[in-house]
């Protein structure tokens, strides 16, 4: 039994053998692979955020071709004779229907429209919150700023990719959503009507090739572009290594400990992609998310109450019902109009702040070398203190956005939420940074006390401090 | 003697072979040589079957799940098979992440080890390049002129590849904005294509309504009908007769963010109760139709267009005019012209 | 005799005359007890109404402000007593959806004196079909979605809360239509005829216990309980597997 046991484990070797001798026979690659086997991977459950993220969008891939292959991105008006009894014999786009019809006429359909879409409201929480990470450990100096451009841009496209994905399904939701979009788009000074024109062929609801752009942009330039982004940002991970945080004696400026890929990171990681994977599909079966046919088309004279996007576009929405009620005339020229505060400035400085964020860094630290090893948050306070407040300003901004349900819900005057807001606006993002200062120089501190304690307990106790 | 020397080939080449066959056949037995073990480049570990156990146990889970999932899906309705599906499929994935999770927790090393980062820089290979880069122009004399004459072909062509974009859309022309089907004498008919006939208007309520044979999802053709007491009304003085029998209409377009304004409040006793006001879901835009549609309330920046009104001998409500001005959310041009009639007509 | 049988006559015929609900004249006198103890002070004698002009604070045991209620029959009356709205404590609130202090009994009886006071439509009667859901979510979408939202989850019109129609039956559903209550708009027959209305109650009726295939349905408003589904579940979960993953078995 055991010869048989060990014939069969040499049996196995021998295969594994014989395919990487055939991949390395056709791409010269086996010492690459080896290296690539044994690349180390320091241990923290912070650094596992990222995968989180890619994971999400390989889910996001997968259901979104399944949908491609039912879903007719066509404007064209029809009038629905399915079973769902609400909707017969209402008018509506040849989209919307296709859509009502992956929800209730093919099998496995309504799962896979659901995953998709938790899917992606997942894979920009799950960006976010690498993001965060990679902000307040410092993650994002050199030589990993670039890593970290190409990181902040498909953050970006992920937004208008999401943004796009339900709007194409013209839904009265999402149709009122698209709305708004062009409205900012109208609202950049000087051109953004010749912009919107371009993009729609016309005033709003636009040409019909509209929605055709919006497919394509949807299904494949944007994947493409956000996956070829996403092969150089790991790549770029790769080739410096990852960061560490100051763990051990061994983790240095010149070193990195961690676990090697193969055997150790390997089933870690895939057992991350199988609970990803797991999460969203026990999401997309069992939590309903946007019923559309519960919505109904979109018609341009129509309007329902509560219409909000979805969850990383509501930041946007905050701003765009906070901005008092003025144009920016000169004359009869309209310099600004409303929307531009809330629906582009906003996001523009936003995001301007996160690409500055490496070299305002340089400058302000004065530290232009490699930095291998991470922050704890607490020991840069002025950093982990800046990026509270720019999180306490979109946050709240984010809350203003949902003043109206909180009304419905609690009661809470509009008006007044709206007001309270406008003030928040500007004093929280001041008392985040004063008051994550003080935390951060206070826990310094209490560090600082622990080590001269152990010190001393170790003197005590006759164990002289090793030498460097 | 050519023909010797093929024979001759041929007959190696047959020799070779055979010897290969028989070297296959005979060698399949030979053992591996007697050399001592190579170094470990993975750690010893203790074996650990009570792990094993339990990732075959997750694995045949999965397997059972995944099983489910077919199976739930080979039915043609069942009540809450999505839900089915999901749980199958998730609870499938989620034993299999929990197999692999013990395989890498029990089962397999996951020592630390050590590795250098790599290089900083090559300084070197940086500055070969630099130089390569450098020597190879040494033959041009007017690197300057061949480099801003470069620029200028790509730059020229790079446009002349942008430019058709612009057929996406009339890029350069803003009239498309500023154009409603509405002119005068065009009726206002309901979601059906019937006409509004003044009588029929009643106070205390509002109505959507269309221009009447134009397409309903152009911006400029939705309005919002309301009726007031005339002595309600308090229009600015050169609209004074837009609202013949009090009615008054308005682009149904919020002017912020483009959204169909489709809430009206009508107090039913005023003293304790708000004015009348057409509001828009979006951001809460608040608008007085009293007034001619001024903003009291939410960020839109200009007031509702409104719809100059009169009635025609047979009673219905026909457009007197186009709308005050643009329908529809701000732009740089709108409030250089007032709108006009579009093409469709 | 004869003036007997007359005064008689009149009396029998007198809530005939306000064409209301059947109660007598009996349930009249107490309607007319119970509006003096509890409307009284803000709709004022005989449903007149009270205007800060028209009379004094606490002139005639006037303390409130209230429409009059001459002519509003009895569908107004039930309506605003069936939900609760009414009795109000302070003019200025917005009346909502509460437990009526009155009994059916008592309900009867003020909507009979109510009646009374003028000539006024009665509770409607309507006939929703299974069948209409679809021309009234049509309708419901056109003429209430902007205020109640698109399933009648309720919503927000400037100062005031539209309302979620889960707890209105079918006649005040009718009812509310055809009055107009608070700030909502008054669609009468003209607008929205008994068949469309029937069709309106219909789809709300419907929409109480909509599809909900997808599984738990978050409360049918969109996005803003699905974020924080996002959030406050899934992160939660997948961050939970990271900090299972990343730490090591043996450290």
């Amino acid at each position: 039994m055991g010869r048989a046991h060990a014939q069969a484990e040499h049996g196995a070797v021998d295969v594994i053998r014989g395919v990487v001798r055939f991949v390395d026979e056709r791409s010269g690659t086996a010492p690459f692979l080896k290296k690539a086997l044994r690349y180390v991977f320091p241990d923290n459950w912070s650094f596992l955020l990222g995968e989180v993220a890619l994971y999400s969008f390989v889910i996001l891939v997968g259901t979104g071709i399944y949908l491609t292959l039912f879903f007719e991105p066509s404007t064209a008006s029809t009038y629905y004779t399915g079973t769902y009894a609400p909707l017969h014999g209402h008018e509506m786009s040849v989209a919307y229907r296709s859509a009502v019809d992956l929800s209730f006429k093919v099998r496995a359909g309504l799962l896979m429209r659901q995953t998709h879409h938790w899917a992606a409201d997942v894979f920009i929480a799950a960006i976010v919150l690498h993001m965060l990470r990679i902000f307040f450990t410092g993650a994002f100096r050199k030589p990993r700023d670039l890593t970290y451009y190409i990181g902040v841009t498909m953050l970006l496209l992920a937004l208008l990719e999401g943004y796009l994905g339900y709007s194409l399904v013209d839904d009265l939701l999402s149709g009122m959503g698209l709305a708004i979009g062009y409205s900012v788009a109208m609202s950049i000074p000087f051109f953004g009507a010749n912009l919107a024109a371009l993009i729609w062929g016309g005033p709003f609801p636009g040409k019909p090739e509209f929605w055709s752009r919006m497919f394509v942009a949807h299904v494949f330039l944007l994947p493409v572009l956000i996956g070829t982004l996403l092969a150089l940002h790991l790549f770029l991970v790769a080739a410096r290594h990852h960061t560490q945080f100051r763990e051990s004696r061994r983790t240095t400026e010149k070193t990195v400990v961690g676990i090697p890929a193969f055997p150790g990171y390997a089933p870690r990681s895939l057992a991350l992609f199988c609970s990803v994977a797991a999460v969203l599909f026990l999401l997309g079966g069992l939590v309903q998310i946007n019923p559309i046919w519960l919505w109904g088309p979109y018609h341009i004279s129509q309007g329902t109450n509560g219409a909000q996007p979805d969850w990383y576009l509501g930041w946007l929405i905050g701003a765009l019902r906070l901005v008092p009620n003025f144009d920016v005339t000169i004359g009869n020229y309209t310099l600004i109009p409303n929307p531009f505060w809330g629906g582009a400035l906003f996001p523009l400085i936003v995001f301007a702040i996160l690409y500055l964020t490496p070299s305002l860094e340089r400058r302000f630290t004065g530290e232009y070398g490699f930095h291998h090893l991470l922050d704890r948050p607490r020991d840069a306070a002025w950093r982990t203190a800046l990026g509270a407040a720019l999180f306490a300003w979109v946050f709240v901004i984010f809350l203003a956005g949902a003043s109206d349900r909180v009304f419905v819900s609690f009661g809470v005057s509009y008006q007044a939420q709206i007001w309270v807001y406008r003030v928040l606006v500007f004093a929280l993002p001041v008392a985040a940074l004063v008051v994550t200062r003080r935390w951060c120089l206070a826990l310094q501190e209490s560090d600082r006390i622990h080590r001269r304690r152990e010190l001393a307990e170790a003197e005590a106790r006759g164990e002289l401090p090793q030498a460097e | 003697m050519s023909g010797d020397r093929e024979e001759g080939a041929q007959l190696n080449a047959l020799k070779r072979w055979a010897i290969a066959a028989g070297v296959l056949l005979l060698g399949r037995k030979r053992r591996r040589p007697l050399v001592a073990e190579p170094e470990r480049l993975v750690e010893a570990g203790q074996p650990d079957p009570r792990a094993e156990w339990l990732v075959l146990a997750l694995l045949l889970g999965a397997a059972c799940a995944a099983a489910g999932f077919i199976a739930v899906y080979s039915f043609n309705h069942l009540e809450h098979q999505t839900q089915y599906l999901g749980l199958a499929l998730g609870l499938a994935f989620a034993l299999l992440g929990a197999a692999l999770g013990v395989i890498g927790k029990r089962l397999v090393d996951d020592e630390e080890h050590e590795e250098e980062y790599p290089l900083p820089r090559h300084p070197e290979a940086e500055e070969e390049i630099a130089q390569l880069v450098q020597e190879s122009g040494d033959r041009f004399t007017r690197k300057r002129l061949l480099l801003a004459g470069g620029g200028t072909a790509v730059g020229a062509l790079g446009a002349a590849l942008v430019v058709p974009a612009l057929s996406l859309g009339p890029f350069l022309d803003t009239d498309p904005f500023y154009e409603t089907p509405w002119r005068r004498g065009r009726r206002l008919v309901d979601e059906a294509g019937k006409p509004f006939l003044l009588d029929e208007i009643e106070t205390e309520t509002f109505y959507t309504a269309y221009a009447d044979r134009a397409s309903k999802e152009e911006l400029g053709s939705p309005l919002v009908v309301v009726r007031f007491e005339p002595s309600q009304l308090h229009l600015p003085s050169q609209r004074r007769d837009w609202a013949p029998g009090g009615v008054v209409a308005y682009s149904k377009i919020c002017t912020h963010a483009g959204c169909a304004v489709a809430l009206y409040r009508k107090p039913t006793f005023p003293p304790v109760e708000p004015g009348p006001a057409l509001v828009c879901p979006c951001h809460y835009s608040t608008f007085d139709p009293t007034r001619g549609g001024n903003v009291i309330f939410g960020p839109a920046g200009r007031p509702l267009p409104q719809l100059p009104l009169y009635v025609d001998p047979s009673g219905a409500l026909r457009a007197r005019g186009n709308f005050s001005g643009p329908v529809g959310p701000s732009w740089w041009g709108v409030r250089m012209r007032k709108p006009s009639t579009g093409p469709s007509t | 005799m004869k003036k007997a049988l007359a005064t008689v006559a009149v009396a029998l015929a007198l809530p005939g005359a306000a064409g209301a609900q059947p109660g007598g004249g009996a349930s009249v006198e107490q309607g007319k007890e119970l509006y003096a103890e509890h409307c009284l002070s803000c709709h004022g004698p005989n449903g007149s109404g009270v205007t800060s002009t028209s009379h004094p604070t606490g002139a005639l045991g006037l303390h409130g402000l209230g429409p009059p209620l001459k002519g509003v029959g009895a569908q107004a009356a039930d309506f605003y007593l069936t939900t609760g709205y009414m009795p109000l404590q302070d003019p200025y609130d917005q009346p909502r959806h509460t437990q009526s202090p009155f009994n059916k009994q008592e309900i009867a009886a003020l909507v009979a004196y109510v009646s009374s006071l003028g000539k006024g439509p009665p509770i409607p009667k309507p006939e929703p079909k299974r069948s209409e859901i679809s021309r009234g979510l049509q309708l419901f979408t056109d003429h209430c979605a902007g205020c109640h939202q698109v399933v009648a989850e309720g919503g927000y019109v400037p100062n005031a809360v539209a309302p979620p129609l889960h707890q209105a039956t079918a006649v005040q559903i009718a009812e509310a239509v055809r009055v107009g209550p608070y700030l909502m708009p008054k669609f009468s027959e003209g607008q929205i005829s008994d068949d469309e209305l029937n069709a309106i109650v219909a789809y709300v009726e419907w929409a109480k216990h909509p599809d909900d295939r997808g599984g738990w349905n978050l409360g049918r408003i969109g996005p803003v309980p699905e974020g924080l589904v996002t959030w406050l579940m899934a992160a939660v979960v997948l961050i939970g597997v990271c900090l299972a993953i990343g730490r090591r078995a043996h450290n």
